[in-house]
């Protein structure tokens, strides 16, 4: 009410004062906000956004890290030159193809194992303290044992094949070992996303579908699935952008060899082997802009709701 | 009844030791490695024969492994700490203050959580170079504190969300000024989050490979997961196969350790972020 | 203790919304004020503001003669006790009742007696190393109390206190606060949802509204004399019932029949020009079985069809409808009617409740007689919602 009381009359230097001490509470509680945020915003800014700027600008520029004095402005020749290379368009593919079936089988077995925790009458705790193993360990680490179990006269696994066969030195075989060695380390993170979602959808409603004649199949599609999208949304989004930039799996199983090289790889090649800076940093301009392509893709197509984003407004 | 009970059980059983056995066999293959003496260490044996600490003795005889390891221990701690003070900065101030800007924030975390590290690796390789930090600590620490600051914003501010709102205005009522409020109310219900958040943001620095082999060239800086990657074995003839696996195990016992006393934790804290977001 | 004034307190919040308009208030020393009203109505905003959790837009803010308007809560000598108790939960039971005086400094030995004071008056001794986790409901409900009391405060801000009970616990404290108060003597603004509470705790009640204060008055004087339409229809339980009526000389006719009026109502009805039609008031207690009224008594018979009858023990309701109510819908009978629940029961036509003796034969789903004392009613004007019949704009 702007219509001033007698009262306040009587309290003299308050009614002044006193809606300049409302937006000052609420300016200092923004200054605040601000000043509590900016060092993580300087941070990130300064080790993502200007790096990135920075490897556009590399990217335009012949520059080979053996003569770094012979640098200059090639404009969009190395896109040109990466874009028209075999190598490029197979480990796309490459990549691809690792992304896609890794995160499919993940779905279906993390789904697995998230009802098995969900669901378990005994050793609920056991499982997933097992199952956190493969969360948890160096990459490099899981992808040395899978090495040696498939390197013919060390491994376990090599052993079950036909004598004479190397699968790690083949394509196909190759790259279907780097699947199964993504897919141990990532399934669990993926299951405990999905037991989150699972443990949001409330017991009566699959009860009151129970009653409704739905059979064990039909309430896990018709029920909890749909229930479930944010979830299953969130966890297929980071994990199709994880999978697309494997290495470590990658560099430890093959090290690019034999057709199985991914994007990240390529990259990585191009610089610390080929010493490219400038294809080195059109190939990581690349990989940034796929990434980019797919997150929007996710968030367009199925209408993925970014963690955080219901609540982004207090 | 009873034998249908029964097989019920028998089935949980079963599928529980299939899970555990999924999770655990390739642990327990280069576990089984790192124990196999030299001469059977290409028996291809899922059991060793003949066990011996001698990879053990041999990894820690040398500084190349001592060496790393101290980097590794050193470079995660710093970083998760910076990240967890800024983290924790930042997450309070999404999860209780008004103020713009809070979508670009929590927008530019998410960006930098889908951010692929190879992107930035010619330029900070570049721009580590000429600032001379290149195969240094910080030249680790900064990237590893950047890349788990969305981590570490996310799943804090999700755990300060559920610190209920009453309790600091029932301590300013009780007489508390804001820093007492914070100090004795507040801080004591967000360690738990905090402490959480850490050991995830530890656990994702002890991991890196890629920044570990990129912006090191030498034992000054280069991480586990890269310092066995360039292993070469004791003498000229013989594969590092004992020493990676010995090496390996040992980089994993912080892990193991860290999920059997806080798994009930780990689980909260990598699912309250993404899920309940 | 100390006297609390408010005086033309308004709140409005930075995205402009109206929550608490122009609350003129004293509460005076030792004295027990009930805010109450719907949800959304500015109550628990109002009590917010009183402990300084809320900045207040515009007004001034006494306690004790002091302006406190830009004090800290923790500069007002006020204890809180909040809907969720907010309890500490790292803190033992001891600890939570005695925070407030650790940080004023008061010494260990004092504390200690003093918290354990007031758990000998909550019963709450044994309890005093116990965690709030460990507790139930009704226990972590005391603690907040004495969390209170031990601070022997100013005043005690009571913020919904009772809504996290059971039926049965709530009854039970709602005495013990109304006790305790007593006991102490300490100014106490309490807010809360249900009449009721209202009705039974306060000395005096203060009805809200919309950020706006309907009307404040004793329990029975609220109840006797409610100064409009929301007020008549929040207190009391069964809610007042409200018929249409229509003016025709000097005659309201409804469907318990044509009602005379007295000459200070008409005299009323003219002085603020009121409409033709109009909204009739009449609590439940002014019905009764015609059989079991003395003859001579004057008031109205009219017949109906009966379509629930409720035995309670003490009393019986007989619920009937009227068909042919027009909803002349006013802002207040819609809301009240959300408050109740009623618009959520999905009942068509408009219900009336009767309060009977237990001696009545009226049976359910039968045609019965039903008398009512016209002297009981109330005349609402729909347009403004204004009480015709209030003592205030009768007569002179």
């Amino acid at each position: 009410m702007n219509t001033p009381t007698p009262a306040t009359s009587t309290a003299p230097g308050v009614a002044p004062g006193r809606t300049a001490a409302l937006s000052e509470g609420a300016r200092q509680e923004r200054r605040l906000g601000l000043l509590l945020c900016a060092p993580a915003v300087v941070v990130m800014l300064a080790v993502t956004a200007y790096p990135i700027g920075y490897a556009i600008y590399l990217s335009l520029q012949r520059y080979d890290l053996r003569f770094p004095n012979q640098a200059s402005f090639v404009g969009l020749s190395n896109y040109a030159a990466v874009l028209s290379s075999e190598f490029w368009w197979e480990a796309f593919w490459v990549t691809l193809l690792i992304t896609v079936v890794s995160v499919a089988v993940e779905l279906v077995l993390g789904f697995a194992l998230a009802l098995v925790m969900h669901r378990a009458i005994f050793g609920r705790g056991s499982v997933r303290t097992a199952i956190l193993v493969p969360y948890g360990i160096v990459t490099v680490v899981a992808a040395y044992s899978w090495q040696y179990a498939w390197t013919p006269d060390t491994g376990y696994l090599a052993a079950l094949l036909p004598s004479g066969e190397a699968p790690l030195t083949e394509q196909w075989p190759a790259i279907g070992l780097i699947i199964l060695a993504e897919v141990w380390k990532t399934t669990p993170f993926m299951a405990l996303l999905l037991l989150a979602g699972l443990a949001l959808v409330p017991e009566e409603t699959l009860r009151a579908a129970m009653v409704d004649g739905a059979s064990a199949w039909q309430r896990f599609r018709l029920v909890t699935v749909p229930l479930m999208k944010p979830a299953i949304l969130v966890a297929l989004l980071f994990r199709t952008l994880d999978a697309f930039r494997v290495f470590d799996n990658i560099y430890v199983l093959t090290s690019g060899a034999h057709g199985t090289g991914s994007v990240s790889i390529l990259g990585y090649d191009n610089l610390f082997t080929a010493l490219n800076l400038g294809i080195g940093s059109a190939i990581s301009v690349l990989i940034f802009l796929c990434v980019g392509l797919i997150a929007f893709a996710f968030i367009k197509l199925f209408g993925a709701a970014a963690p955080g984003s219901q609540e982004a407004g207090r | 009844m009873a034998g249908a009970g029964e097989r019920h059980l028998t089935g949980w059983a079963l599928t529980n030791t299939v899970v555990i056995a999924y999770a655990l066999f390739p642990v327990w293959w280069i576990a089984a490695l790192s124990f196999k003496d030299p001469s059977t260490l290409t028996d291809g044996n899922f059991v060793p024969e003949k066990w011996t600490l001698e990879n053990y003795r041999g990894i820690f005889e040398t500084s190349e492994f001592t060496r790393a390891l101290i980097n590794s221990i050193g470079i995660a701690l710093i970083a998760t700490v910076i990240a967890v003070v800024l983290g924790t900065m930042a997450a309070y101030a999404v999860a209780r203050l008004r103020f713009p800007g809070k979508k670009v924030l929590i927008g530019m975390s998410l960006l930098i959580a889908m951010f692929p590290p190879i992107s930035l690796v010619s330029p900070l390789f570049n721009i580590e170079r000429i600032l001379g930090i290149f195969d240094t600590w910080p030249g680790l620490i900064i990237p590893y504190m950047t890349f788990s600051l969305p981590l570490a914003i996310y799943t804090l501010s999700a755990f300060f969300r559920e610190i209920p709102w009453d309790l600091e205005k029932a301590a300013k009522v009780d007489g508390a000024t804001p820093a007492q409020a914070f100090r004795l109310v507040i801080a004591p219900l967000a360690a738990p989050g905090v402490f959480t958040t850490a050991i995830l943001v530890f656990i994702f620095c002890w991991n890196d490979f890629l920044f570990a082999i990129s912006l090191t060239s030498t034992t000054r800086a280069r991480t586990v997961p890269a310092a066995i990657a360039f292993f070469t074995g004791s003498s000229q003839f013989q594969q590092p196969t004992g020493s990676i696996a010995a090496a390996a195990v040992v980089i994993t016992i912080p892990i193991i350790v860290f999920v059997l006393l806080f798994q009930r934790r780990i689980v909260a804290g990598l699912t309250s972020g993404a899920v309940k977001g | 203790m100390a006297e609390i004034v408010l005086e033309g307190i308004t709140k409005r919040f930075p995205d402009g919304a109206l929550a608490v308009r122009d609350v003129d208030l004293t509460v005076g020393d030792g004295e027990f004020v009930i805010l109450v009203g719907p949800s959304g109505c500015g109550k628990s905003t109002t009590l917010n503001m009183i402990a300084g959790l809320e900045d207040i837009t515009d007004g001034t803010l006494r306690i004790d003669d002091q302006v406190v308007n830009d004090k800290a809560p923790k500069d007002r000598d006020i204890a809180m006790v909040f809907q969720s108790y907010a309890l500490y939960p790292h803190m033992t039971v001891r600890e939570n009742m005695g925070f407030a005086l650790r940080l004023a400094k008061v010494d260990k030995t004092t504390i200690r007696s003093k918290v354990e004071e007031a758990a000998r008056i909550l019963d709450l001794t044994v309890h005093l190393d116990r965690k709030p986790a460990n507790l139930s409901g009704g226990q972590r409900q005391r603690v907040a109390m004495g969390r209170a009391i031990v601070r022997d405060p100013k005043a005690f801000l009571m913020d919904e206190p009772l809504s996290n009970l059971d039926a049965k616990l709530r009854v039970q404290m709602r005495t013990q606060i109304s006790r305790l108060q007593q006991r102490l003597g300490t100014t106490t603004v309490y807010v809360t949802h249900d009449q009721t509470e209202a009705m039974t705790l306060g000395d005096r009640v203060v009805v809200m509204r919309s950020g706006v204060v309907q009307q404040v008055g004793t329990p029975q004087y609220l109840y006797d004399e409610p100064r409009n339409l929301f007020v008549a229809g929040f207190i009391g339980s069964p809610a007042m019932n409200f018929l249409h009526a229509t003016l025709e000389e000097n005659t309201l006719r409804t469907i318990v029949g044509d009602i005379p009026l007295a000459a200070d109502v008409r005299q009323s009805l003219e002085r603020q020009n009121a409409p033709r039609d109009l909204i009739v008031g009449l609590r439940p207690e002014a019905f009764e079985d015609p059989a079991l009224v003395d003859p001579g008594r004057p008031g109205n018979t009219f017949s109906t069809t009966v379509d629930v009858v409720e035995s309670l023990g003490s009393d019986v309701y007989a619920y009937f409808t009227e068909e042919d109510w027009q909803p002349t819908a006013t802002s207040e009978l819609e809301e009240l009617a959300a408050d109740s629940g009623l618009s959520e029961t999905g009942a068509s036509g408009h219900q009336v409740v009767v309060r009977l003796n237990t001696a009545t034969r009226i049976r359910e789903g039968s045609r019965a007689e039903l008398w009512v004392d016209t002297s009981r009613i109330h005349v609402f004007d729909p347009r403004t919602g204004v009480n015709l019949t209030h003592h205030e704009n009768r007569g002179g």
